[in-house]
């Protein structure tokens, strides 16, 4: 019965080409417009870590007391976004998570050890050992450094396999030697296949994406203990007592990001107590702590830009326009078709025939816009990189799952479009078609 | 003409009717608010930094090696390699003028602290960006000074990057000088920076200087800008080069060059997307990408919409031109011209354009509102409404001539035959 529905809604869509072309190019557009935006929020809201997420939280500390509350009374009275030197190293000493690291951004030299090779510049991050397994790091050669590692200050790095390709032409590089900022670090890790697109674990820093990749951890410690300067974001409510890098980490400047594992809602809850007993052992006002999770974290940093969400609620108004018109074109076609109604139902097919036909058809224009829009989907995606920045653009893909999603998209819509003017066909009277013709 | 007979026909296609007028209505909703979009866009991407831009290109280098900058000898140290290295831009031949500078305007690396009328005030007078450069940062950037004077190489100190900020004279922007002084001239006048008890005297006024992003967090200062007359030293330094007219391209190939072969042991980068040498045309052009991504969707969107709106008013007006064929014959047969059926169908439109257009004056405001509510748009000026209004009702019109043309076309002879 199906193969005959089919047949009789080909026919039915060559009888009025025109309209048909209408219907399928109006479904196209709209379905590729949506996608293509939906493309770009998909990457940058998506979960960067979806397997642990949840598990994930981010403690904030008001370091800075009442005084610092902007005098605006809609302004956000949470305490500051990061921490400052002395209570990011507290709270490493405390331990009270079962995993957790302070991190800062750093972006040393590095000098090549091949001859003949120019100084280059990477980025990176100074964390504990434990930073490793919170983001579930996959290694290709060697491990981590280990917790007596950080204790000791010891000069060891963990490199990207791009740096190691970099500088030491690829291969088990560990036990090597690399010179940063004219000091030599033992190489005891390479990192395998990891670029998060989004730098979840430093989004105060990181801005949440930048384009490049992370190329070199060392232990947090001993890039305090080398001098090695912070990149990133600073930010003072006093300024500084002593200038240097030294007066910075003595001063109530926030400049370092922060992040812990919690198993279980009782852990939550115990380093949630932890973190108001902290506060108010240190500080003379009322603790003012936040321990968000990833995902509420992301939000409340605003890592999604507004454009994003703006373009895309745009994009899904044009899909509603596009499923309107498609609706008004199809109730125009079905009800022309009124005699032709007349006659199958006299002749004993029940309703049920007639929405069984009509959904049919319908679901072969979406099916024909799907692969059109999947096409202009495509093009879409590929000239997102010419419009937005390239951060924000080189995350959204063309995969699998988006062209289905399209095509999914697409034969919904138009099939949603075509129950009303459908229920309007089935309605059609019999006997009153007959008598007029 | 009389609306009645129109009026009743449409009552038999209630539905058509009203999703064509729903079609229209979601149309200008959307189209208006994309356009006040587009429009606010080109405005932020238009607006002048106050620099004198052309021919202007910034470069960024690091030193391999090099001190802290957080003790005097090292402070001391990295200052000769940065007037060294000014001098060596200086020098080329294709250059006019060169500066070492903190940041730019639009490069989205800023220095901001508070400026107060009071030391130890709680909250600062107001929120400003930070240029440090020499003697010759005003004429480099290009910037009109409006009232004082500039600097003078007897005024430029240097300290290092992390040095308590404190200098004794700043010039300031005339939006900064307007919020902090608003009656009379600020040249003269002390304010204090940040948390120094020590005040800063304001010697200069320059017209105007865009803060050093152009995101949105600075959105509240965008005019802001407070100039120090200081070299911040830094294992890493900018400086800000102005070509010869129309010898851009060729000094910043020399730059490049003459920076290496003074001192190798250093790092410009120079891949596509973080080029060490930039001019000032490519930092403007990034700066405001997004922006200029939005409009851009913004605008394929809008066409699209209009464009699928079009066809389905064509698509449906045919439906019913052919539906109603024969009573076309009959009217033409009792003496109605070409004209009359013509009339009839653009009437018809207009009438349900400008239903659907009313509803979507609402529907508009109510999609700007909520924007403004949600993301902190602006709120949208009646005249965007009602362009949109005339966009609408002119598209239904254009769209709905093809068809009616055809009605009109129908002979009276039709009415005689049967369908």
């Amino acid at each position: 019965m199906f193969r005959y529905y089919l047949d009789l809604a080909l026919r039915s869509l060559k009888r009025s080409k025109g309209l048909t072309a209408l219907m399928v190019l109006t479904i196209a557009f709209g379905v590729a417009a949506s996608m293509t935006t939906w493309s770009v929020f998909r990457a940058v809201s998506g979960d960067p870590i979806p397997w642990k997420s949840s598990k994930l939280y981010v403690p904030q500390i008001d370091m800075w007391g009442p005084g610092a509350q902007s005098a605006d009374p809609d302004a956000d009275k949470g305490p500051p976004d990061a921490l400052d030197y002395n209570d990011a190293v507290a709270l490493m000493r405390d331990h009270r998570a079962s995993l957790q690291s302070a991190m800062y951004m750093i972006s040393p030299s590095v000098v090549p050890a091949r001859p003949g090779t120019h100084p280059i510049n990477v980025t990176g991050h100074a964390v504990f050992s434990e930073f490793f397994p919170i983001v579930d790091m996959p290694f290709l050669y060697g491990n981590s450094w280990s917790a007596a590692d950080d204790e000791h200050r010891a000069e060891v790095a963990v490199i990207s396999s791009d740096l190691n390709n970099k500088v030491f032409g690829g291969g088990n590089s560990v036990g090597k030697t690399l010179n940063v900022e004219g000091r030599d670090y033992r190489v005891v890790g390479v990192i395998g296949k990891w670029n998060p697109q989004l730098k979840f674990y430093d989004v105060v820093n990181t801005g949440g994406f930048y384009v490049d990749s992370e190329d070199l951890f060392i232990p947090f410690n001993t890039a305090i203990a080398a001098g090695m300067p912070n990149d990133g974001n600073t930010n003072c409510y006093k300024s500084p007592e002593k200038g240097g890098f030294e007066g910075l980490q003595q001063s109530s400047c926030i400049w370092i990001a922060y992040m812990a594992q919690l198993d279980s809602d009782e852990a939550v809850q115990r380093y949630q107590d932890y973190l108001q007993g902290f506060s108010r052992q240190r500080y003379s006002w009322t603790p003012n702590v936040r321990l968000r999770d990833l995902m509420d974290w992301l939000d409340h940093e605003h890592v999604v830009p507004r454009d994003t969400k703006v373009s895309l609620l745009v994009a899904l108004g044009l899909l509603i326009v596009c499923l309107v018109n498609t609706a008004g074109l199809l109730l125009a076609k079905f009800l022309r078709r009124s005699g032709e109604i007349g006659v199958r139902r006299a002749l004993g097919a029940p309703r049920s025939a007639i929405y069984a036909q009509f959904l049919t058809e319908g679901g072969v224009i979406g099916l024909a816009g799907g692969v059109l829009g999947i096409l202009l989907t495509g093009i879409g995606v590929a000239s997102v990189g010419v419009v937005l920045p390239k951060d924000i653009a080189d995350l959204a893909r063309l995969d699998v799952s988006l062209l289905l999603t399209t095509l999914l998209v697409a034969i919904l819509a138009s099939v949603l479009a075509a129950l009303y003017p459908t229920f309007r066909a089935s309605r059609v009277q019999p006997a009153w078609q007959l008598k007029s013709n | 003409m009389a609306l009645h007979p129109i009026l009743a026909a449409l009552r038999r296609h209630k539905a058509g009717v009203i999703l064509i007028a729903l079609q229209i209505a979601l149309t200008l909703a959307i189209v208006c608010n994309a356009i006040f979009i587009i429009g606010q866009r080109i405005q932020r991407i238009q607006r002048p930094t106050g620099m004198n831009e052309s021919n202007l290109f910034m470069i960024t280098q690091l030193w391999v090696g090099a001190p802290t900058g957080d003790d005097q000898a090292s402070t001391d140290k990295l200052d000769a390699m940065l007037r060294t290295d000014v001098t060596t831009l200086r020098n080329l031949p294709d250059v006019e003028s060169a500066t070492a500078v903190n940041t730019l305007p639009l490069i989205n690396s800023s220095w901001t602290n508070g400026v107060s009328l009071q030391p130890k005030q709680q909250h600062s007078t107001a929120h400003a960006a930070f240029y440090f450069g020499d003697e010759q940062m005003l004429h480099t950037m290009g910037l009109r000074l409006i009232a004082g004077r500039a600097f003078t190489a007897a005024d430029v100190q240097h300290r290092g990057f992390r040095a308590k900020d404190q200098p004794p004279i700043i010039i300031i922007t005339k939006a900064l000088a307007d919020k902090l002084f608003p009656k009379g001239s600020a040249v003269g006048k002390s304010v204090y920076l940040a948390d120094n008890t020590d005040p800063t005297t304001i010697v200069g006024v320059v017209e105007r200087l865009q803060v050093s992003s152009a995101d949105s967090w600075t959105n509240s200062f965008t005019w802001y800008s407070v100039l120090e007359p200081v070299r911040l030293n830094s294992n890493f330094s900018r400086y800000l080069v102005r070509a010869k007219p129309g010898r851009l391209q060729a000094a910043m190939k020399e730059a490049r060059e003459a920076l290496f072969a003074a001192n190798p042991m250093r790092v410009i980068d120079d891949s596509a997307e973080h080029n060490g040498v930039k001019s000032f045309a490519d930092i403007r052009a990034r700066a405001y990408r997004a922006d200029t991504g939005m409009a851009i969707l913004m605008g394929v969107i809008c066409v699209i919409l209009l464009g699928v709106t079009g066809a389905g008013i064509v698509g449906l007006t045919s439906f019913w031109v052919g539906q109603r064929h024969k009573q076309i014959g009959v009217r033409r047969a009792l003496g109605a011209r070409k004209v009359d059926i013509l009339r009839y169908f653009q009437t018809e439109n207009l009438l349900i354009a400008g239903v659907g257009a009313i509803v979507g004056i609402v529907l508009a405001i109510g999609l700007n509102l909520w924007l403004m509510h949600r993301f902190e748009m602006d709120r949208m000026p009646v005249l965007y409404v009602l362009a949109g209004v005339a966009v609408v009702l002119a598209l239904g019109q254009a769209a709905v001539f093809a068809p009616a043309r055809r009605a009109a076309n129908v002979p009276p002879v039709a009415a005689t035959r049967t369908v």
